[in-house]
């Protein structure tokens, strides 16, 4: 009986702050108590930036309408094959997907260096940052993609669009972990490389001209099909294109391979998250 | 009473030294062989030059904090305050040591962390109170609250930008007070605002500790305010606790550790500042009673110089600086025979004229009234302390000086 009563007199200690924890603690319970706040950040990601624009959240559309009639004439220009499908929407579903992935690497990727001033005075988990970016521009994503529907409406007779639309979810699940993923290597690295800050936007644009978006994967020889298939994000943007159009180049294996990739890569990013989130107050 | 923040043995070394290409190597390797759960291979390296590449900010720091009670952490600047807040807030880890804490904590180390500018004041009381850890629906119930202490209400739609400094940190401190923490970590925000909102954050702090029976942890420079809301004073110095005591008692201690920074100088007669007509061999400082040097009280310096020649009409001229430069006043002896030797000066400043700060002065030797004989620079360089023990106001006391006047009222 005493020994009970001692039992529930040893206080309960609710936080332990120790030196060093494990890499791959992931700490879902403590995200979940901090829904409020990444909500409120995704709300201030998406508001803010919009703030004393005259076309206010119409950028989202404008922005891949500009970029689309750059590839349009440059298409032209170059005599670039878009698969038989109409090169407006070829070039428009490459770009809508691409610029999710971009968005969310380019974006997370600064985490550690645009929050640093915040991080060092309060704490809430950190990934709470990263995954509100990923939250706000899957809004974006959406805004996107339905103004893909007038141009599929419009061209209806010219495209397939079938089952594999199913997909969808895991399309863009693929994508953005693999974009979070690889934002989460590149932030946590920039905290003690910056020289990456400066590598990332070049990167993103060459990986771009590396994924099929403005050429399809089918017209490159067959010889070389397996290098572009390295490139994770590349059967992803073929099988979104064929779910939507009825035209792409992906394999069951191919596919697996970005899920894999993805999942994986997550992973390592998550770790790298966690490693660097325990040092950079100190580094920064 | 039971105890709510344990301490145990927390250490926090920083690596000093600049990161560059070398780094990437290195780093590499010690990633490598933390994954397999290796030994850092890199770590022992930097053990090795223990004192060139560490920097140790705090040392085997242990102490408890008990449910309810308002702990003060005091030291000068370096002595590891800020670092220890950090730790206890999460936001840095320690390098060795545990802390172990029961109850929800909220930290505030600055006002208004996480303000948007481009955000309405509206938007930024959500945010900001997620940030510091309340959940929307908290936020929510305190929001008139919050918005009628902060005074801000006509501009609550406004963006923060357009809010000027003072409305800024009424509304960030305003949120932060409104915070239900077990524990609240609370980093110096008094030095913000008017007198006036200084005035209310001081009762709302009094009242979130007496009055709602939470924990506070209070890091300040202010030693007036520290002493009127704090039960019991943790005394940091060089990354170290010195004392762990009651209010007056630690604090005192603080004073006397950092009063004797400059405080007495003794030269040999060979190296003694001076020329050929007159050396100074030492000067103190002499304190009328107690061992703090404070506003209240009387303080003499002591000097002992030495002539080569004889001086008719001999006398000294004392000069008071701040610790800026700024003149505070000057003071005469009357003019003596002085004999070829030892001379010994006394000068004494009264209680209740000079304000709180860090002073120096100058010495200067002058014969006839005109010609002077030597001055002596910066000779001792001491902090006056304050002592409001009566005082409801503890913000700062401007002036030169702060002398006691005979008021008719």
């Amino acid at each position: 009986m005493a020994t009970m009563e001692e039992r529930y007199n040893e206080p309960v200690w609710t936080k332990i702050i120790t030196p060093s924890e494990s890499l791959f603690r992931f700490n879902f319970r403590e995200l979940w108590q901090y829904r409020d706040l990444i909500i409120l950040f995704i709300k201030r990601d998406f508001v803010s930036v919009y703030k004393q624009t005259v076309l206010g959240p119409l950028w989202h559309i404008i922005q891949p309408l500009f970029t689309m009639s750059v590839y349009l004439i440059l298409g032209r220009v170059a005599n670039l094959p878009t698969d038989g499908i109409p090169p407006t929407l070829f070039y428009l579903s490459g770009i809508v997907l691409w610029n999710y992935f971009a968005s969310c690497l380019t974006k997370t990727s600064g985490t550690f260096i645009g929050s640093a001033q915040i991080f060092g005075k309060v704490y809430f988990p950190r990934l709470a940052v990263p995954i509100s970016v990923i939250v706000s521009n899957l809004i974006s994503f959406f805004l996107q993609f339905v103004l893909l529907i007038p141009f599929l409406i419009h061209n209806y007779d010219r495209i397939h669009p079938n089952i594999y639309l199913l997909t969808l979810p895991l399309i863009i699940v693929v994508i953005a972990m693999m974009g979070l993923g690889f934002g989460l290597v590149v932030s946590s690295l920039t905290i003690r490389y910056r020289d990456l800050v400066f590598l990332i936007a070049f990167g993103v644009q060459l990986g771009m001209y590396l994924t099929p978006i403005i050429y399809p994967l089918s017209k490159i020889p067959v010889k070389y099909q397996w290098l572009m298939s390295l490139n994770p994000v590349t059967s992803i943007i073929e099988m979104f294109r064929y779910a939507l159009l009825g035209q792409g180049t992906f394999t069951l294996q191919s596919i697996s391979y970005s899920i894999v990739f993805s999942v994986v890569l997550l992973f390592v990013g998550v770790l790298f998250f966690n490693q660097a989130e325990r040092s950079f107050v100190d580094t920064v | 009473m039971s105890i709510v923040v344990s301490v145990e043995h927390v250490s926090k070394s920083y690596k000093l030294g600049q990161i560059g290409a070398g780094t990437l190597n290195e780093d590499i390797q010690s990633f490598w062989a933390r994954l397999r759960g290796k030994e850092d291979p890199t770590k022992k390296i930097h053990d090795q030059h223990e004192d060139g590449s560490i920097h140790v900010a705090l040392r085997d720091v242990s102490f408890d904090v008990i449910e309810g009670e308002v702990l003060g952490i005091v030291g000068k600047n370096g002595a590891g305050k800020s670092t220890l807040l950090k730790i206890l807030s999460s936001i840095t880890s320690p390098t060795s040591g545990t802390i172990k804490m029961r109850g929800r904590v909220a930290s505030l180390l600055e006002v208004g962390t996480g303000f948007h500018p481009e955000l309405s004041g509206r938007e930024n009381i959500f945010l900001n109170g997620a940030i510091l850890g309340m959940t929307r629906n908290e936020v929510a119930r305190k929001f008139d609250e919050i918005v009628e202490f902060s005074g801000v209400s006509k501009f609550i739609d406004t963006p923060v930008k357009r809010y000027s400094s003072g409305m800024y940190v009424r509304l960030a401190f305003a949120v932060a007070a409104h915070l239900e923490p077990e524990i609240l970590i609370v980093d110096e925000v008094l030095a913000v605002g008017d007198a006036d909102f200084q005035k209310k954050c001081m009762g709302k702090m009094k009242d979130v500790s007496v009055g709602e029976g939470r924990t506070v942890l209070f890091v300040s420079h202010n030693m007036e305010a520290v002493k009127n809301l704090c039960n019991r004073v943790v005394l940091l110095d060089k990354g170290g606790v010195i004392e762990i005591g009651n209010p007056s008692a630690t604090i005192n201690t603080y004073f006397r550790r950092n009063s004797s920074l400059f405080s007495h100088i003794k030269y040999e007669a060979e190296n003694a500042p001076g020329n050929d007509l007159i050396k100074l061999l030492s000067a103190d400082i002499q304190l009328s009673e107690g061992d703090v040097l404070d506003i209240r009280h009387a303080f003499t310096f002591n000097f002992v110089f030495i002539l080569s020649q004889n001086f008719d009409e001999f006398n000294y001229s004392l000069n008071m600086y701040g610790v800026t430069g700024e003149h505070i006043f000057n003071s005469q002896s009357v003019s003596f025979k002085a004999q070829k030797g030892q001379l010994k000066a006394s000068c004494t400043i009264p209680a209740n004229l000079m304000n709180n700060g860090d002073y120096t002065f100058s010495i200067m030797a002058v014969n006839k009234n005109s010609i002077p004989l030597f001055n002596f620079t910066d000779v001792l360089r001491f902090e006056i302390f304050d002592d409001r023990q009566h005082e409801k106001w503890f913000g700062e006391i401007g002036g030169a000086v702060r002398p006691k006047l005979d008021w008719k009222v």
